[in-house]
C-alpha cells in the first residue's frame, strides 16, 4: 500500500494511506524509515517513526506493510546485542560505520550462519502445532524448535542447516523455517501459568537475606541518580542463578553500555562460561531515536518469553523504566493526547501492568516449567517515590528495592534501603531456604531486622542524648547494627565480594548475630562493654 | 531532493522567534532558510514542523522589524551544517559561526550536520584514562575521565567560573599531553564574557570558542552547543586531538528552550519545561565519548546553575540522569571561604572505578578515596549531633572525627589557585588518615 507524506513534526508524521491497521508498520520517506501507526482517521494515518526525521519533506513516499512490528525469534539471539527495533549493533556498524546513520534494513539473525539441527521427525510424522521437530545446539542450551502448524512432514533437514533455508516442507507445501517472526506487542504464550515455588539467588547480601524475589516474579528498583540502580542491575546481570539474562538499557548513557559491554565480554558466569553467551542485550541509548526506546522494552520481553517457553529461566534486567515512560509521554504529546499525572499519558499504568504481567513462570507444551522473573528499574525525578511511574510499577511488582540518596552518600552499596524496601515473597523463600541452606534461616532473619530496628529508634534517641547519654547495652546493640550494615548488607560490585551464595550469606550474618549473643550475656555477668567491645573487634579483624 | 532554492513570500503568522509561512513547496524537517527583512536585514532559520497548509520555522536572530507582507524566506535544501576545519583553531565566534575577533571566516575543509548521529554503542571505547584537573577534590575523589561527561552543579553567586578557568589553565593527560578546548558560552553577561575571553586568550591557540551573550537572540542558544560539539567531534575523530568541552551555563539553554516550547504552544512538563527536554539535553550530552581503535576523545564539562539551590529542579535533576555523575558546589563550603567550594558528599564520578588505581593513578587511591569519604561523612552527620547535644556530649573517638572532618575541609578540599598533581593530593589525604591514626587495610 502506497502513499506520500502530508506532515511532518518531529517523529510524527502523516500520510495519506488508507486501509491500514493500528500498529502497522510503515517505511517512510526515500530513505525508507520505519515507523508504526499510531492513530487512524478517516483521511489521515498518522505513523510515529522509530528515526531521526531530519531532511524528510512532504510528498515523499510512504507505504504501509499490513504487518505489525515483529521481532525475529530463533538460534543466535544470545550474545546479541541490538538496538530497540531488534536491528543488531555490529552489522549496523558494519554497514554505516561508528555512528548510526541512516539505517537500512538489516536481518536481526545471522542468515548465513551454520547450526547443527538434530530432528527428532521424520518425513511422513504427522505434527500438531507446538509438537517438538528437533533441537540446534545454542551455546551451551539446547534451542528444541517447535512446528508452528501441523501437518504430514515431507522433508525435513537432519543436520548443518542455515537459517536462510527451509527447515520443513509439509504436505500440501506450506514450509516451516527454524525462525520465526513474532509481533512484539503480543505476549507470546497462551497456557498456564504457574506460581512461584523458587527463589531467584541474586548473589546480593541483602536481596537474597532480606527481600527474596522469586523465579518468575518482579522487582522494581527506584532510586534518584547516583544511587547505584546502573550497577546493582549489572551485578544481578553478572550473578543471577538463571539461564537467560536479557538486558535492556532502555534510554541509558553510552558509555555506560559500552563498559557492559566491554566487561560482560571477558567475565564469566559461575559455571565458568563467558557472561555473553548467556545474555542477549538490547540498547536504545538515550540519544537514539525516541519512539525506538519505547518499542525496546516489548522487544526485549518477547525475545525473553521465547527461551522461557523452551522451559528456561529468564531472567529480564530494564534499565530504566522511567526512561521508557518519559519516551511514551514524548510520543503522547506529540500527538496532542489529554495528559493525565505529570503529563503522562493516562493509559499509562494499563500499559505498565500489561508489560509486568508479562513475567510468570509458566508450564511449557513439554511439561517443563519455564520462568521469566524481572528486574525494572525506575528513576524517579528529583528521588521522589511519589511519582506515577513508581507508583504504578509498584502496584504490579511483587518486591520493592528502594535506592535512598543518604546511604548512597554514605558510599554504602548497594543502597537499598532495609526499612522502606519489601518482598511479598519472604515466607515463601524461607521455606526455601530452611529446607536447602540451614534452619535457623527464618530466626536469623528476624534477629538481623530486629537488630535493625532497633537501631533505627535508639537513632532517635542519640541524636538528643548523644552517644554518651547511651546504656552499655544499647550502645552494644548500635555497634552490632553499625557490623551488619557495614559487613554484611555492604556489598562491593567490584571486588570478590559482588556475588555471595546464600551459605555464604548465611555464615556471615550468623556470625555477626552469634558474636552480638555473646557479648550480650558477657555484658550481663558484668563485663566492661569497651573489654568486650576490643575482643570482637580483634576477632572480627 | 527539489536541488533547487525556493522563495516565497507567503509569511501568516510571527510568534517570537517563530514565523510560520504557507503554500510551501516539499519543505524538509531541519532545512535552512534564509528571511530577508524589508530593511535589508538577513536572518538564518531552521524548519521545525510542516503540515498540509503551515511549514513552521524557528528564526536564529531578533524578529523586529520582520512582517508578513514584504518578507521573503528562501529554502535552501540542505539540512543545518557547520563549517570544519582544523583552522578553526584560536578562533571566537558567535552563535551562528560568524567571526567576532575581527579575523575572516577560515575555508571549510567540509560540513557537519549539527544535529550529529548517535554513536553506535558498540563502536564506544569504554573511558579508562584519568584527567589530572589539579584540583583535590575531584582528582581525588570524584576523578574526571577521558571521554566523560561530567557537570558542574553550581549555584547563583558561586565561583563556578574561576573553578572553569582554573581546570581550563592545570588540566592534563596522562602523560602530561594538552587539550584542545571547545568553549560554549550561553547567555552570559558581558562581565562572565570578558572573564572567560581573557582565560582563553592565555591558552594561545588551543581554543575555539562560541559566545552568545545575555543580550543575544534565545534561539542561538539552542545551536551553539550543536556547532561546538560539531566542531568538536571533527576535533577529536579527524584530527585526533583530545577535546575538552565546556558549556557554561546549560540552565540558560534549558530556559531557552522552555521559551521556544511554550511559542510553539506545547504542553509544559515540569516547572514549564517541555517533556522532550530529556531527549534533547541527552541529544548534546551523549556525544561526548571516545570511539573503539581511534585517537582522539570529546570530554564534556556542562556548568549549570541550580535554580533556588535545589539539585531536584528539572534542570540538574535530568542532567544527573543523563551525564557520569556531578561536581556539586555548596553556599556553606563557600560561607567557609573554601576554594573551591566543592561539597563532595553529592558529588560522583560514575567512571571513576576503572579509571584510577594501580598502572593508572596509585595502587593505594581508591582505599584512601573510600576511607576520606567515610570519614567526612560521619563527621558530618556528628556535626548535626553536636548541634544539638554540644562537643562535650559526644564521645571521645567521636570528637576526633569531627576535628577530622574539619580539616579535611581546610587541607584536602581547599587549596586556592596551587596546582596539586595526583601524588600531592593523595599524600595530602594519606597524611590527614594518618594524622588520625587511619590505617589502610
Amino acid at each position: 500500500m502506497k502513499g506520500v507524506v502530508t506532515s511532518i513534526s518531529g517523529a510524527t508524521v502523516s500520510v495519506d494511506i488508507r486501509g491500514l491497521q493500528l500498529y502497522d508498520r510503515v517505511y517512510i520517506g526515500h530513505a525508507r524509515l520505519s515507523g508504526e501507526v499510531v492513530h487512524l482517521e478517516k483521511d489521515s494515518t498518522t505513523v510515529q517513526v522509530f528515526e531521526d526525521t531530519h531532511g524528510l519533506s512532504v510528498g515523499e513516499p510512504a507505504e504501509g506493510t499490513r504487518a505489525p512490528l515483529t521481532v525475529m525469534l530463533g538460534p543466535g539471539l544470545l550474545g546479541g546485542i541490538f538496538d530497540g527495533l531488534q536491528r543488531p549493533l555490529p552489522a549496523l556498524q558494519r554497514r554505516s560505520g561508528d555512528f548510526i546513520q541512516e539505517t537500512h534494513d538489516v536481518s536481526s539473525l545471522d542468515l548465513q550462519q551454520q547450526w547443527h539441527f538434530a530432528a527428532e521427525k521424520q518425513p511422513g510424522d504427522s505434527v500438531a502445532i507446538g509438537d517438538r521437530l528437533g533441537c540446534i545446539s545454542e551455546g551451551h542450551l539446547r534451542h528444541p524448535i517447535y512446528a508452528t502448524q501441523a501437518g504430514e512432514i515431507e522433508q525435513i533437514v537432519d543436520g548443518p542447516l542455515r537459517l536462510e533455508s527451509k527447515l520443513v516442507t509439509f504436505r500440501g507445501g506450506q514450509q516451516q523455517y527454524a525462525w520465526e517472526n513474532w509481533s512484539v506487542r503480543h505476549p507470546r504464550f497462551g497456557g498456564h501459568k504457574r506460581s512461584a515455588e523458587q527463589p531467584l539467588i541474586t548473589g546480593q547480601r541483602c536481596i537474597d537475606f532480606l527481600f527474596p524475589m522469586m523465579k518468575g516474579s518482579v522487582a522494581v528498583v527506584p532510586g534518584g541518580f547516583g544511587t547505584g540502580k546502573t550497577v546493582l542491575e549489572q551485578s544481578i546481570a553478572k550473578f543471577a542463578d538463571v539461564d537467560v539474562v536479557v538486558y535492556v538499557g532502555c534510554g541509558e548513557r553510552g558509555n555506560e553500555m559500552a563498559g557492559l559491554l566491554s566487561e560482560f565480554g571477558e567475565l564469566q558466569d559461575t559455571a565458568g562460561r563467558p557472561l555473553l553467551e548467556r545474555t542477549i542485550v538490547v540498547v536504545n541509548t538515550s540519544n537514539m531515536p525516541v519512539a525506538a526506546r519505547e518499542s525496546s522494552i516489548f522487544t526485549a520481553v518477547t525475545m525473553a518469553e521465547y527461551y522461557r517457553d523452551m522451559g528456561y529461566d529468564v531472567l529480564l534486567l530494564a534499565d530504566s523504566l522511567s526512561r521508557w515512560a518519559e519516551a511514551l509521554r514524548e510520543i503522547s504529546s506529540s500527538l496532542e493526547e489529554i495528559p493525565g499525572e505529570e503529563g503522562y499519558p493516562t493509559y499509562l499504568s494499563s500499559r505498565l501492568a500489561k508489560f509486568i504481567e508479562r513475567a510468570g513462570v509458566v508450564e511449557t507444551a513439554e511439561g517443563k516449567l519455564g520462568s521469566l522473573s524481572m528486574i525494572l528499574a525506575v528513576s524517579p525525578p528529583g528521588a521522589d517515590f511519589s511519582e506515577p511511574v513508581t507508583q504504578s510499577c509498584l502496584r504490579a511488582a511483587g518486591a520493592f528495592y528502594m535506592l535512598d540518596t543518604v546511604l548512597a552518600h554514605s558510599r554504602h552499596f548497594p543502597a537499598i534501603n532495609w526499612s522502606q524496601s519489601y518482598s511479598l515473597f519472604a515466607s515463601r523463600a524461607a521455606k526455601y531456604f530452611r529446607q536447602q541452606v540451614e534452619p535457623r534461616w527464618t530466626e536469623l532473619q528476624t534477629a538481623c531486622r530486629a537488630i535493625l530496628q532497633q537501631e533505627e529508634s535508639l537513632r532517635e534517641v542519640v541524636e538528643v542524648v548523644g552517644m554518651e547519654g547511651l546504656q552499655d547495652r544499647d550502645r552494644l546493640l548500635m555497634f552490632t547494627a553499625e557490623r551488619v550494615r557495614r559487613d554484611f548488607l555492604c556489598q562491593n560490585s567490584f571486588s570478590d565480594d559482588a556475588f555471595s551464595s546464600p551459605q555464604q550469606t548465611l555464615e556471615r550474618i550468623a556470625g555477626i548475630i552469634n558474636n552480638y549473643r555473646q557479648a550480650e550475656k558477657r555484658l550481663a555477668e558484668g563485663e566492661a562493654l569497651a573489654d568486650i567491645l576490643r575482643g570482637d573487634g580483634d576477632a572480627a579483624g | 531532493m527539489r536541488l533547487a532554492e525556493h522563495c516565497y513570500r507567503s509569511i501568516c503568522a510571527i510568534r517570537g522567534p517563530l514565523v510560520f509561512v504557507e503554500r510551501v513547496f516539499e519543505a524538509r524537517i531541519g532545512e535552512t532558510v534564509t528571511l530577508l527583512a524589508p530593511d535589508g536585514q538577513t536572518l538564518e532559520g531552521e524548519v521545525l514542523k510542516i503540515d498540509t497548509e503551515q511549514v513552521l520555522i524557528q528564526v536564529f536572530g531578533e524578529t523586529y522589524g520582520l512582517d508578513l507582507e514584504q518578507t521573503s524566506v528562501t529554502f535552501h535544501d540542505i539540512v543545518k551544517r557547520a563549517p570544519l576545519s582544523r583552522h578553526c583553531l584560536g578562533r571566537i565566534f558567535n552563535g551562528s559561526f560568524r567571526p567576532i575577533d575581527g579575523a575572516p571566516m577560515f575555508i571549510p575543509e567540509r560540513w557537519g550536520a549539527i544535529s550529529g548521529a548517535p554513536i553506535n554503542p558498540v563502536s564506544r571505547e569504554y573511558p579508562r584514562e584519568m584527567i589530572e584537573t589539579g584540583i583535590s577534590a575531584i582528582d581525588g575523589l570524584n576523578s574526571l575521565i577521558k571521554g566523560q561527561k561530567l557537570p558542574i552543579f553550581s549555584c547563583a553567586g558561586l565561583p563556578a567560573q574561576e573553578l572553569v578557568a582554573q581546570i581550563l589553565a592545570q588540566a592534563r593527560l596522562p602523560g602530561a599531553g594538552e587539550f584542545v578546548v571547545v568553549f560554549v558560552a550561553l547567555g552570559l553577561t558581558y562581565h562572565e564574557y570578558d572573564f572567560y575571553r581573557r582565560t582563553l586568550e592565555e591558552m594561545s591557540s588551543r581554543f575555539v570558542a562560541f559566545f552568545n551573550l545575555a543580550g543575544e537572540p534565545v534561539v542561538e542558544r539552542l545551536q551553539a552547543p550543536r556547532l561546538g560539539l560539531t566542531v568538536a567531534e571533527d576535533l577529536a575523530f579527524n584530527h585526533q586531538m583530545d577535546v575538552l568541552v565546556l558549556v557554561s551555563d546549560m540552565t540558560n539553554y534549558c530556559d531557552a528552550l522552555r521559551e521556544i516550547s511554550t511559542a510553539r504552544e506545547e504542553l509544559p512538563g515540569r516547572r514549564g519545561y517541555p517533556g522532550y527536554m530529556y531527549s534533547d539535553l541527552a541529544s548534546l550530552y551523549e556525544r561526548a565519548g571516545r570511539l573503539r581503535d581511534r585517537k582522539g576523545s570529546v570530554t564534556l564539562l556542562p556548568v549549570l546553575t541550580m535554580p533556588e539551590d535545589d539539585i531536584t529542579h528539572p534542570i540538574p535533576d535530568l542532567t544527573g540522569y543523563i551525564t557520569e555523575g556531578q561536581i556539586v558546589l555548596s553556599r556553606e563550603m563557600q560561607q567557609k571561604e573554601l576554594f573551591p567550594p566543592i561539597d563532595v558528599l553529592p558529588c560522583l564520578s560514575r567512571l571513576m572505578q576503572h579509571g584510577i588505581g594501580e598502572g593508572q593513578t596509585r595502587a593505594d587511591h581508591r582505599q584512601i578515596a573510600n576511607l576520606l569519604y567515610q570519614y567526612y561523612a560521619k563527621g558530618r552527620d556528628l556535626r548535626k549531633l553536636e548541634a544539638v547535644v554540644g562537643k562535650d556530649g559526644l564521645l571521645e573517638e567521636d570528637q576526633k572525627i569531627l576535628e577530622m572532618a574539619d580539616n579535611f575541609e581546610r587541607s584536602f578540599v581547599h587549596q586556592g589557585n596551587e596546582r596539586r598533581d595526583i601524588n600531592q593530593t593523595l599524600d595530602i589525604g594519606l597524611k590527614l588518615l594518618g594524622e588520625y591514626g587511619v590505617k589502610l587495610p
